[in-house]
C-alpha cells in the first residue's frame, strides 16, 4: 500500500530531524545540523534493507516516489514566496558576494570533480 | 458571487497553490518546447517567473497576498524538506561511495571560501566590525547560516538582514545559472552533482539548478548540500569567528 511508503518517509525525516536536532544541542547551537541530510540516509538504508530482504512492494516505493515528484512543484512554490524585494534592498554588498561565491563555485567545480574520480566515468 | 469563490480559496490555500502551480508548470514547458525550442528548460522558466511574482509580496513573496497565502505552505521548509528526503529514494548507494571524498572535501572548501570571501567583501565595504564581518561571511554560505551566526553572536539586525539578503541572492544566481553552466563544468554525473551540492550549500539554489538542469542528478547535490548550512551552523560562529578575532586584533 502506497501509505506504508509515505509512513516510511515520514518515519525516517522525523528520526533525521531527531538527529539533527541531537547533534545540534551537542555543539550548542539552536538549531537542526544536517537532519535533512540524515533523513535521507536513513531512507537510503531503509530502501537497502528492503531490497535485500525482498520486503520492497511496488506499491510501497511509489508512496515515496510521488513526494519525489513533488519536489519541483515545491521549489517553484518556494521561490514564489521568497523575500526577493528584500535581497534587493539589501545593497550592492548582498548582490556582488552572492554573485561572486557563485560563480567562484562554478570554477572549483571541475577542479574538485578530479578527486576521487575513478577512468570509468560515473555517468547515467 | 465574487465572495464565494475568495471564501473557498481563503479555506482550501493549499489546494489552490496546487492549482497555481500546476497551470505555472504547465505554461512554462509549453513555452520551453514551443516558444524557446528546449533552449532554456521548463523548470528554469517556472522558476524565474515564480521570482518575479514574488515581487508582488513583501517579506513571504507571493505568498503575502491573501488569496496565494497557501504558497507559503507548500513552499515552507516542511513540505520541501519532506519532498527532498523522498528524492534520495532514487540514489544509488555505489555511486554515492564513489563520490564520498569529493564530497567531503568540497563541502570544507565550499564552506570556507564562501565564507572568507564574504567576510573580505564586506570588510572593504567598510564593515570594520567583527561581527558585522563575520555575520556577512555566514550570509554568503546560506541564508540560515547568516542569521543563525549573527544571532548566535549578537550582530545588528541591519547586518543580518544583509547577511540573509546575501544568501538569497546567491540561491536565486545558482538557479538560473546552473542550467547555463552545467555543460561548461561538467556537470552531468553524479559525481559532479555531489562535488557541485558540497561547494554551493545553499540546498534550494542547488536542487532547483539542478531540477532545471537535469531531475536525476538532484538526490547527490541535494544530499550533500543539506549537510553545508548544518556545517556552516557549526563553524562560523565558531572556528572561523576566532580566526577572525585574529585580524582584528
Amino acid at each position: 500500500m502506497k501509505i506504508y511508503g509515505v509512513a516510511l518517509l515520514a518515519g525516517c525525516f522525523l528520526l533525521g530531524k531527531l538527529t539533527g536536532y541531537l547533534l545540534g544541542t551537542l555543539i550548542n547551537i539552536d538549531g537542526d545540523m544536517g537532519g535533512v541530510g540524515f533523513a535521507m540516509i536513513y531512507l537510503i538504508a531503509a530502501n537497502v534493507f528492503m531490497e535485500k530482504n525482498k520486503l520492497q512492494r511496488k506499491q510501497t516505493k511509489n508512496g515515496v516516489l510521488f513526494w519525489g515528484a513533488m519536489y519541483i512543484p515545491i521549489v517553484i512554490a518556494m521561490a514564489a514566496t521568497q523575500n526577493v524585494k528584500a535581497a534587493w534592498n539589501g545593497g550592492w554588498i548582498a548582490v556582488l558576494v552572492g554573485v561572486l561565491v557563485s560563480i567562484l563555485g562554478y570554477l572549483l567545480v571541475p577542479l574538485i570533480s578530479q578527486i576521487g574520480k575513478k577512468t570509468d566515468k560515473l555517468e547515467f | 458571487m465574487i465572495e464565494i469563490v475568495q471564501n473557498i480559496i481563503f479555506k482550501n490555500g493549499l489546494i489552490f497553490a496546487f492549482l497555481c502551480v500546476g497551470v505555472l508548470m504547465l505554461l512554462a514547458f509549453w513555452t520551453s518546447k514551443y516558444i524557446l525550442k528546449n533552449h532554456i528548460p521548463g523548470v528554469a522558466i517556472a522558476i524565474i517567473v515564480a521570482l518575479i511574482l514574488a515581487f508582488f509580496g513583501d517579506k513571504k513573496g507571493l505568498g503575502d497576498v491573501k488569496i496565494f497565502s497557501g504558497l507559503s505552505l507548500l513552499g515552507g521548509s516542511m513540505f520541501r524538506d519532506f519532498a527532498v528526503v523522498a528524492t534520495a529514494m532514487n540514489a544509488d548507494l555505489i555511486k554515492i561511495k564513489a563520490a564520498g571524498v569529493a564530497g567531503f572535501i568540497s563541502l570544507i572548501v565550499g564552506v570556507s571560501f564562501s565564507f572568507f570571501i564574504g567576510a573580505i567583501i564586506a570588510f572593504f565595504f567598510g564593515y570594520n566590525d567583527i561581527l558585522s564581518v563575520t555575520t556577512i561571511g555566514a550570509g554568503a554560505c546560506t541564508y540560515i547560516v547568516g542569521p543563525i551566526t549573527g544571532y548566535a553572536l549578537g550582530a545588528s539586525s541591519e547586518v543580518i538582514a544583509i547577511s540573509i539578503a546575501t544568501g538569497v541572492i546567491k540561491t536565486i544566481c545558482i538557479t538560473i545559472m546552473t542550467p547555463l553552466l552545467a555543460k561548461k563544468i561538467g556537470l552531468n554525473n553524479s559525481h559532479s552533482a555531489m562535488v557541485f551540492g558540497g561547494l554551493m550549500g545553499t540546498t534550494s539554489g542547488v536542487a532547483a539548478g539542478l531540477a532545471a538542469t537535469d531531475v536525476k542528478l538532484v538526490p547527490y547535490g541535494a544530499m550533500v548540500a543539506t549537510f553545508y548550512t548544518g556545517l556552516g551552523c557549526l563553524l562560523c560562529p565558531t572556528l572561523f569567528y576566532i580566526i577572525m578575532n585574529y585580524f582584528f586584533v
